[in-house]
């Protein structure tokens, strides 16, 4: 088995202190593997949005620890989880995915240029991330001369451009029509059997029926769990 | 699921014989409703008997025999595709009505109910799921039949997340004493 790219290990996250004390996640253990897309369903205020703002380091867990890639996010210093998140990390949200004033090649290139990576091999790669999520052509269109379902795929692209390997969707459906966002979910599989290691939050079972493993969170617990689903050829098997 | 139209719309395409109907029913369906040639030939008899399809006098090399549509045939499945389902001709729903009767029998968990349902659907809709991300995007048919399925276990799934928080904002059922030491999930379901 290979390593987990993304390992939440008995994650607890409490607002609060005494009387006013919410717990938010009360020991919660995920891991997903590269290839792997794995969802996580719950009502609203079970957690769902914080445990993947623990997974990408933009909060920081009470209790239990978070790993990416195998680094253990609160042993980074600031600078340490600033470049571990735009190196590894790549999120996808509901909306206000893309700046309006970039085209979609510079807004896919943006988090490259930031890392450092020379302007012309920051487009080359953006084009490669462009073409793989199937919207080569829009390259140098600007966010508002895009649907929103192609909107999703540029940012799904910029999620996923140069070496990072992790995707984190919050919604990544959600204002879309049901046939554009299955579209969505098809182009975040396909990238996950690519090899990225994807944790995407949802409230629609339809959705996250993509995923290899469906978590059900309630309260801030890990309510039920649908296991790894076996690999599709037996399934396929199973109903011929 | 309607045996009776689903040969008359074959038919409406081209005349067949049985075994013919047989197998591009299943192909049309994806294999969902599998036909057994038995029922294919009882229903071919009964609407031959009330003149919806006759012979062509034409048999195969194997002497099978070949059906097409009569007027009325046509007529009648026009009028089966112009006329919505209605919902009661469809069976009890067993869930509901299992859901309905955990919170009132005493000793059972209805919130652990839900959840065991749940956990099932949702692997079915990954299953259903899979089966659609490895069909071919011509395979209009199958696709068409694959997402009613997946649309009505996500309709199941979504009606059991509403019912999971009704029932957690309902105070706690009346708990038969020799049960009350068993914790949620660990707990027996009365046959």
């Amino acid at each position: 088995m290979t390593e987990f790219a993304i390992e939440l290990r008995d994650v607890t996250r409490v607002h609060g202190s005494g009387e006013t004390e919410v717990s938010a996640l009360a020991g919660v253990s995920i891991g997903v593997r590269p290839g792997q897309l794995v969802a996580v369903m719950g009502p609203s205020g079970s957690g769902k949005s914080t445990l993947l703002q623990l997974a990408g380091g933009l909060d920081m867990p009470t209790g239990g620890s978070v790993h990416v890639e195998g680094v253990s996010l609160g042993e980074q210093n600031r600078a340490g989880l600033a470049a571990l998140r735009r190196r590894s990390v790549g999120y996808v949200f509901q909306d206000l995915n893309l700046i309006p004033a970039l085209t979609a090649a510079e807004n896919v290139a943006l988090p490259r240029e930031l890392d450092g990576v020379k302007v012309k091999r920051a487009r080359e790669e953006a084009l490669t991330a462009l073409r793989e999520v199937g919207v080569a052509d829009l390259a140098d269109r600007f966010p508002d001369e895009m649907s929103g379902g192609q909107q999703q795929r540029v940012a799904i692209a910029r999620a996923l451009v140069g070496p990072r390997r992790v995707l984190l969707a919050d919604e990544p459906t959600g204002a879309l029509d049901s046939y554009t966002g299955e579209a969505v979910l098809k182009v975040i599989r396909a990238r996950c059997d690519a090899g990225a290691a994807g944790l995407l939050v949802t409230h629609e079972a339809r959705h996250a029926a993509w995923a290899d493993q469906i978590v059900f969170l309630s309260d801030g617990k890990i309510v039920d769990e649908t296991g790894v689903a076996p690999a599709a050829d037996s399934l396929l098997e199973g109903a011929s | 699921m309607s045996i009776k139209y689903g040969l008359l719309a074959l038919l409406e395409r081209e005349p067949m014989y049985g075994y013919q109907l047989r197998s591009e029913f299943e192909r049309s369906t994806g294999a969902t409703w599998p036909l057994n040639i038995g029922q294919v030939y009882t229903t071919l008899s009964r609407l031959h008997r009330d003149g919806l399809v006759e012979e062509t006098g034409e048999s195969d090399e194997q002497g099978k025999v070949v059906y097409r549509l009569t007027d009325p045939g046509r007529t009648d499945l026009a009028r089966w595709f112009t006329t919505p389902v209605t919902q009661d001709d469809r069976p009890r729903d067993e869930l509901a009505i299992k859901v309905a009767l955990a919170v009132t029998t005493p000793g059972v968990d209805a919130r652990a109910v839900v959840q065991a349902q749940r956990t099932a659907t949702v692997r079915h809709l990954q299953e259903l799921t899979r089966l659609k991300a490895g069909a071919a995007e011509e395979d209009i048919a199958w696709l068409l039949v694959l997402d009613s399925m997946i649309f009505r276990a996500e309709s199941e799934v979504r009606w059991l997340d509403h019912s999971e928080t009704r029932l957690a904002r309902m105070p706690r059922p009346p708990v038969r004493p020799a049960a009350a030491a068993a914790e949620t999930t660990t707990q027996e379901v009365p046959r």
